[in-house]
């Protein structure tokens, strides 16, 4: 079901065709990052802290070198010292993440890595290789990392963004504060307010390929990386940071990737690579297992947070205060900040404060997921609001209607809302028949929204045209969530060629102009507007070649569905394919660049509506219906937008009901597998209905708005405020796992 | 590491007494893992799954003998044996996944010595007996009494399992096995309850056996349970005496799995949820109900 403002008679755009990338991973040919093999390849292992925290006294390498089949062995004094070297804090943070150098932060840190002939004599190094540890004392939550007398990760860590700044360093690395109104007038002007606490558990992105990469250094300085990334470009800069050497001298070839979801835009293994590989003079593989892909990357930060709000009778919110702490994990960097930003921005509210804090602590650090920041904010919000709407008795999606911000609203972060399409999912979700279906017993229903900005940056494309007029769309943007066909739509409906024409690549970073990262939703409106810059380069170009062929003004000559027509229809038109096998009577090869720095992003909303059913006897909750309401802007691949919406509701299940990171008293990561690190399985969902709305992003050429992230923003809320339905409980601590719901309703008995 | 796939009985014995480090296996479903992770590193790895008895299933007169490295898919999809053992080929049925059931077996299951192993509560509340080979011959064990606690075996070294022997299901009986896991498939149980009992002919139960997984180190009877229901029907009070004996009965771990208030509460839920099952195919197989 979809809802289309107007109906532009696209060809190509909107349409469902085979994906492009199907055929080649379903038999096995794609390559990812795991798969690649060169002549004289070693293999490589990591070698991990077993401690949370702890001083590195010494490292013992000599042992690992004698062993068979060893051909390198770095650790962290193989690298430069950028702090020594004064450079950028955020830099230096990167390198030490990638392997420590005086301290462990967390358990997983790297403190060493090994390259030898075989997996096993690498393995076998890797255990010979001697650490000496001075164990410290450690904070595994924001509650210990808070705490006064807490032990601290970064001893010289004075808290951003307080005034004046503290005297004493702790292990709160900055503070955010959003506000506007008068709070204890908007509280006054209230009929009911409520306020409640909330914990979530860090997660993880849950990509199912783990981290790999193979280098290849030469003796010149200069190295080839393959990864599995979501930027090859961001690989190449960080790997160059913590390697001390140029950009330039890497050579970053992105392989398909097995999901990321904000996970693989940081780097772990590509700078141990290159430096095995230089070290021994041979290719060097390093793959990760998956429990060094739990205990060393990813997750997203485990939270508290308060939300207290009121509303008028008429289901008016008067005011929201919002308090919250975010884990960063080692190195500062919680998506806090985008948290102030998002946790009420649907919302139209007159009194505020928003006040949040970015926590270390000695968990690995935080990497993005979708919509980074924005679920756990999102889970304490609208469980409050569901909470408000009871207490007036107001209908779930009417008091969201009451309070929803529209074009013009100035939103919580700051600036006003250009056009947006809130309002309609929310009446998607309304007008749908799941609103209205029947419950059963132990059954309830739960609403939720929530806000993503989508983000647009830098992008590069290049179109070819081949010489029998089909094309070739270049882009430096890994596809993670169907580009590659988006891409190949807009060339289609810019070209006027069929699809099936058209090939879209992802190339090396130096074989197209470069690009940021895949992430922030926005590689369809940003890379997607570059390719159709370059696409209606080339078609200027073929006007100006057909002009030229009937000798006649260009503005003659019109690009009509894959050809040159004369506007007076004088001439028989000129097809694609006869100009491309004319092109070197006319110009020569056919070929545009485009490049840009997006600007005009549009917002994502999203709206969604979760039935479950809890066993009352065991806390097991099973979701029996769910619906997703979210404004695309426009899909240009549908499928691929509901798969991304479908995508985002999966996790946010997960996270909402079983996932979570489990730590001992030692700090050491205790589920680092997916037996216990429960995501969902197929067998655990119900088919995740889709409602695209389309309210165009009018800064965009097709008025995409991107779509990878809003969609996990509601579900934690939407699965809670279900369960507060159906079993009169409401839960405020993730995940809401058949013990915490069993514990609960005992309480409620009691 | 060596792997050697004898054919017979006799040679897998004399394999097994004349090299210390080896270790059977049939589908692998636990072994592969258990090397991966590096939890075991046996010099000699034994394929049991080339003699022709270990993969088996037959029936006679008196009993089913299932070959014990039998893949589970081959029992659960044998129609006449799930329509009989409803609760044992559904307990079968829940380990992994497909593709794990095509090679996981009984005789792993069990021997795998884990508490939580899903076919086990299932074969002791149905009485199955282990036939064990060795070095001198073969004896019979109750499968109750193969594991010990966890990991553990009254096996010798040079044992193995051959097959498995289960009685015929008597008339107005039934069987059920329930487990409890967050997740509905790919997931250890959190707490299993096997249940089967014979009904009187005024429909009256005459015999019952619960048996839990996952609460205590081996799988365990809940012996007052079963008094409380012989004799009686499955009326509120009986079973809610059923659910309290099989809280009782528990000596679970806290766990990142599951705490043990939740394990003790919930192994009462499954137990009685499996008795009224298996009394419920007791009465429909005789036509009673
Ligand atoms: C993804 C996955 C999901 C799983 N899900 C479940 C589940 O839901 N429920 C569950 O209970 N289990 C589960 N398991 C565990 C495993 O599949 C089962 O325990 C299975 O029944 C083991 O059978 P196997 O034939 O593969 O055993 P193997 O791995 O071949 O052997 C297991 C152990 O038993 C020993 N052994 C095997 N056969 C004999 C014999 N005849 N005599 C003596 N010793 C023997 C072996 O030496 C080994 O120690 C799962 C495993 C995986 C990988």
């Amino acid at each position: 079901m979809a809802i289309t403002e107007e109906n532009p008679g696209y060809k190509w755009v909107g349409t469902r065709p085979i994906r492009p990338d199907g055929l080649e991973k379903v038999t096995g040919k794609a390559q990812f990052g795991a798969d690649l093999m060169l002549p004289g390849m070693l293999f490589g292992k990591v070698v991990r802290s077993p401690h949370a925290h702890a001083r590195i006294v010494s490292i013992d390498t000599t042992a690992a070198e004698a062993m068979v089949g060893v051909k390198a062995v770095i650790t962290g004094s193989d690298f430069p010292d950028l702090a020594a070297n004064g450079a950028h804090a955020s830099d230096i943070d990167v390198a030490s993440n990638a392997i420590a150098r005086e301290k462990v932060l967390y358990e997983g840190h790297v403190v060493a890595a090994v390259a030898a002939t075989t997996r096993d004599q690498a393995e076998a190094a890797a255990k010979a290789v001697e650490v000496t540890y001075e164990v410290l004392p450690h904070v595994l939550t924001v509650d210990e990392a808070m705490a006064d007398g807490a032990p601290l990760l970064h001893e010289g860590m004075i808290t951003k963004g307080v005034d004046p700044a503290p005297e004493n360093p702790s292990n709160v690395a900055s503070k955010i504060l959003h506000e506007r109104g008068d709070l204890d007038q908007g509280f006054g002007e209230a009929h009911v307010v409520v306020e409640r606490e909330f914990t979530t558990k860090p997660v993880h992105q849950g990509y199912i390929e783990p981290h790999a990469a193979v280098a290849d250094a030469n003796t010149d300085g200069r190295a080839h990386i393959w990864c599995s990334s979501q930027g090859h470009f961001q690989m190449r800069a960080y790997s160059a940071t913590v390697l001390g050497v140029s950009p330039g001298n890497l050579k970053v070839t992105a392989a398909e990737i097995g999901g990321g979801f904000g996970g693989k835009t940081v780097i772990y293994l590509e700078p141990l690579a290159v430096r095995l590989s230089q070290r021994a003079g041979r290719p060097v593989k390093l793959v990760m297992d998956r429990d060094e892909v739990f205990r060393a990357t990813g997750p997203t930060s485990g939270t508290r947070i308060r939300v207290k709000m009121g509303v008028s009778e008429d289901g008016k919110i008067t005011a929201a205060e919002v308090w919250m702490a975010y884990e960063a994990g080692a190195f500062s960097g919680s998506p806090v900040g985008a948290a102030g930003m998002t946790a009420i921005a649907c919302y139209d509210i007159p009194n505020f404060v928003v006040e949040g804090y970015d926590v270390v602590c000695n968990k690995p650090r935080v990497a993005a997921y979708r919509a980074p920041g924005a679920p756990m904010a999102a889970f304490a919000v609208e469980s409050v609001l569901d909470e408000l709407a009871r207490d007036i008795g107001m209908d779930p999606i009417d008091i969201r209607l009451a309070n929803a911000a529209v074009e013009g609203t100035q939103a919580s972060y700051g600036p006003k809302f250009p056009r947006i399409g809130f309002v309609e999912t929310l009446e998607a979700i309304k007008d749908h028949p799941n609103y209205t279906a029947d419950l059963g017993p132990n059954q309830g229903r739960g609403v939720s929204a929530g806000f993503w900005f989508n983000a647009g940056m830098m992008s590069s494309a290049t179109v070819h045209i081949n010489e029998n007029g089909s094309a070739t769309v270049v882009t430096g943007s890994p596809d993670i969530g169907g580009s590659r066909q988006s891409m190949a739509l807009m060339a289609a409906e810019e070209l006027g060629i069929p699809y099936e024409s058209i090939k879209a690549v992802v190339a090396d970073t130096e074989t197209v102009g470069f690009n940021d990262v895949t992430g922030g939703s926005r590689v369809t409106l940003a890379t997607g507007a570059a390719v159709v810059d370059a696409c209606r380069i080339i078609v200027e170009d073929l006007r100006a070649r057909a002009a030229k062929t009937w000798d006649v003004e260009v503005d003659q000559v019109e690009w009509v569905e894959g050809q040159a027509q004369h506007v007076e229809g004088t001439q028989p038109p000129l097809s694609l394919n006869d100009l491309a096998a004319k092109s070197g009577r006319t110009g020569g090869p056919i070929s545009a660049n485009a490049s840009l720095n997006s600007r005009g992003v549009g917002a994502g909303f999203s709206t969604q509506l979760c039935d479950v059913e809890v066993d009352p006897e065991t806390g097991v909750t099973r979701v029996v219906r769910y619906l997703t309401a979210q404004d695309a802007g426009r899909a240009i691949s549908p499928d691929y937008v509901e798969g991304q919406m479908q995508g985002g509701v999966v996790q946010g299940i997960g996270w909402a009901l079983n996932e979570e990171y489990i730590h001992n008293p030692d700090g050491v990561m205790e589920n680092p597998s997916f037996l216990d690190y429960r995501i969902p399985v197929a067998s655990d969902l119900p088919m995740i209905d889709c409602a695209i709305v389309e309210v165009p992003n009018p800064a965009h050429p097709y008025g995409v708005r991107g779509v990878g992230e809003v969609g996990i923003v509601p579900p934690m809320a939407a699965v809670g405020n279900a369960i507060r339905d159906a079993i009169d409980v409401r839960m405020t601590d993730l995940p809401m796992s058949p013990v915490r719901i069993l514990e609960a309703l005992n309480e409620q008995s009691d | 590491m060596k792997y050697v796939a004898p054919s017979s009985v006799e040679e897998a014995t004399s394999l097994l007494s004349t090299s210390p480090s080896a270790q059977v296996f049939a589908g692998a479903t636990d072994v592969v893992p258990q090397l991966r992770a590096g939890r075991s590193a046996p010099e000699v790895l034994v394929d049991l799954k080339k003699i022709q008895e270990l993969v088996s299933i037959v029936k006679d007169d008196t009993k089913w003998t299932v070959g014990a490295a039998t893949p589970t898919a081959n029992l659960t999809e044998d129609q006449a044996f799930s329509e009989e053992f409803q609760g044992l080929s559904e307990a079968a049925g829940l380990i992994g996944s497909d593709q794990i059931q095509n090679r996981s077996s009984l005789g792993g299951n069990l021997c795998n010595g884990s508490p939580a192993a899903d076919s086990v509560p299932a074969m002791v509340v149905n009485g199955v007996r282990a036939v064990i080979a060795g070095p001198n011959g073969t004896r019979v064990l109750d499968v109750a009494e193969v594991v010990t606690g966890p990991g553990q075996l009254s096996l010798e070294d040079d044992e193995f399992i051959v097959e498995f022997e289960i009685d015929r299901m008597p008339e107005r009986s039934g069987d059920a096995y329930l487990r409890m896991i967050p997740r509905t498939e790919m997931d250890i149980a959190v707490v299993g309850a096997g249940a089967r009992v014979t009904l009187a002919e005024d429909g009256s139960i005459e015999e019952a056996i619960v048996a839990l997984g996952a609460v205590a180190p081996t799988v365990v009877r809940v012996p007052e349970a079963e008094a409380a229901l012989v004799g009686n029907t499955p009326n509120e009070q009986t079973l809610s005496a059923v659910a309290g004996a099989a809280s009782e009965v528990c000596n679970p771990i806290d766990d990142k799995r599951g705490t043990i208030a939740y394990r003790k509460q919930v192994a009462g839920v499954l137990a009685k949820r499996a008795v009224l099952i298996a009394v419920e195919r007791a009465q429909q197989r005789n036509g009673m109900k």
